[in-house]
């Protein structure tokens, strides 16, 4: 076994057209962001699925705790108020 | 997600009502993620299943290599280095989902070198002719697809997203054997028989690859409770059999099996016993190409590690010295 230290792991977000987002595709090993780059383009892209890619050191990436589950996205659950559908429009009034 | 993400383990005093919301989760068909508690069994048993299903498509890639350059066409070589690069693909999609349960790659690559963690019996068999391309491709891979598809909807969201990438690109793995297959078995005479040949060499070793019959699977319990599995060893091996046979029947090939017979009663086919015997004098290290595969594999990995340790010493000195620049 070789006592190198490992390739850091990135994680890889791939454009799949162009007007779309960037979207978490997974994570892969590499060097340094070029190699990361190329990678990516080897493991996530062989089938035309993007036209863009970002690669992001996954220690850099900050996260939610799980157990702040609740506390951040529970409030919002109350909150139907929020969506059109929870005001009453008479049926006769169109393009609302 | 991260290889950072690794689970705390809560060692709460209330670590019976931790699992007890854990497997309320799970039966609640909310997928478990890499920082979500979860009981250190699990934990450790999603690491063994993921890293031996990342193995096997590691080493799957060996049996097919040999045939780069001997496939009969540029259309069949170039179909082959694609299947080839896909497997490879999915090694790496498995090995970053077994990574966010908190291994590292370096350590689940020296299990499977060390011969501590196993991989598909299936690729412990020799690939003696072309036939045996096309009928991996049909068999193998079919097989696999079946088990992969039950494994879509497993409770371990970074592992059934694996799949469903898996899923969607090993469908041409089983298609174009299929085709390989359909071209020998309407070919030549000696086309026809080398085709025969090949399926009678695999039909058994497929069977084999769905496990151990349900009651002498002895990890299957604790994997239906925790919804990792879906479907027994046994119900899957029957899907795919079913699936299997009408296409032989199509190629005007038969599997070797005086046993096989279809049962007006369950709608099924019926199959004559499996030799266990062979499965774990395979499992365990006696098949014909274990010791091949795994000597392949380990000198590729020591091979290469004056590649990896050169492009790390690369990157960190362009690094330093854009720090030095700045």
């Amino acid at each position: 076994m070789t006592t190198a230290k490992e390739w850091p792991l990135w994680e890889v977000f791939i454009r799949s057209r162009d007007g779309l987002h960037h979207k978490h595709a997974g994570s892969l090993h590499a060097p340094d962001a070029e190699l990361a780059i190329q990678n990516a383009r080897d493991l996530y892209t062989r089938r035309s699925e993007g036209v863009s890619s970002w690669v992001i050191p996954s220690a850099d990436i900050v996260a939610s705790e799980p157990a702040d589950k609740e506390s951040l996205f529970d409030p919002a659950a109350s909150k139907v108020y929020r969506h059109p559908t929870f005001y009453t429009i008479p049926d006769e009034v169109t393009n609302i | 997600m991260a290889g950072q993400d690794r689970p705390e383990l809560v060692a709460a005093p209330d670590e019976t009502a931790l699992e007890a919301a854990f497997q309320a989760r799970v039966d609640a068909e909310t997928r478990i993620e890499p920082r979500d508690w979860m009981p250190e069994k699990y934990r450790r048993f999603m690491i063994r299943q993921i890293s031996q299903h990342a193995h096997s498509e590691y080493v799957g890639m060996l049996p097919e290599g040999n045939w780069i350059t001997r496939a009969p066409t540029l259309r069949r070589k170039a179909a082959l280095l694609a299947k080839i690069q896909d497997e490879a693909g999915h090694a790496a999609y498995l090995y970053s989902a077994a990574e966010t349960l908190g291994t590292t790659r370096d350590q689940t690559l020296e299990d499977l070198h060390s011969g501590k963690a196993k991989y598909s019996s299936i690729f412990n068999y020799p690939v003696l002719t072309w036939a045996d391309i096309g009928t991996i491709g049909w068999l193998v891979d079919g097989a696999a697809i079946v088990n992969q598809v039950a494994l879509c909807r497993t409770s371990y969201g970074p592992y059934a997203r694996a799949m469903v990438r898996i899923c969607k690109e090993e469908s041409f793995h089983q298609r174009q054997g299929f085709e390989i297959m359909t071209t020998l078995a309407h070919g030549a005479p000696e086309q026809k028989e080398m085709a025969q040949d090949a399926l009678n060499r695999w039909w058994w070793p497929a069977l084999m690859m769905f496990g151990p019959h349900d009651a002498d699977s002895p990890n299957s319990e604790i994997a239906f409770k925790w919804k990792v599995k879906r479907q027994s060893n046994d119900e899957l091996r029957q899907r795919f059999v079913d699936m299997t046979i009408p296409q032989a029947d199509f190629l005007g090939l038969s599997v070797p099996d005086p046993d096989l017979t279809w049962n007006e009663t369950t709608g099924h086919y019926d199959f004559g016993p499996i030799d266990w015997d062979e499965f774990w004098r395979v499992v365990k290290g006696d098949g014909l190409c274990n010791r091949d595969r795994l000597d392949a594999r380990r000198s590729a990995h020591e091979d290469g590690a004056w590649v990896r340790e050169a492009a790390m010493a690369h990157a960190e000195k362009k690094r330093a010295a854009k720090q030095n620049v700045a």
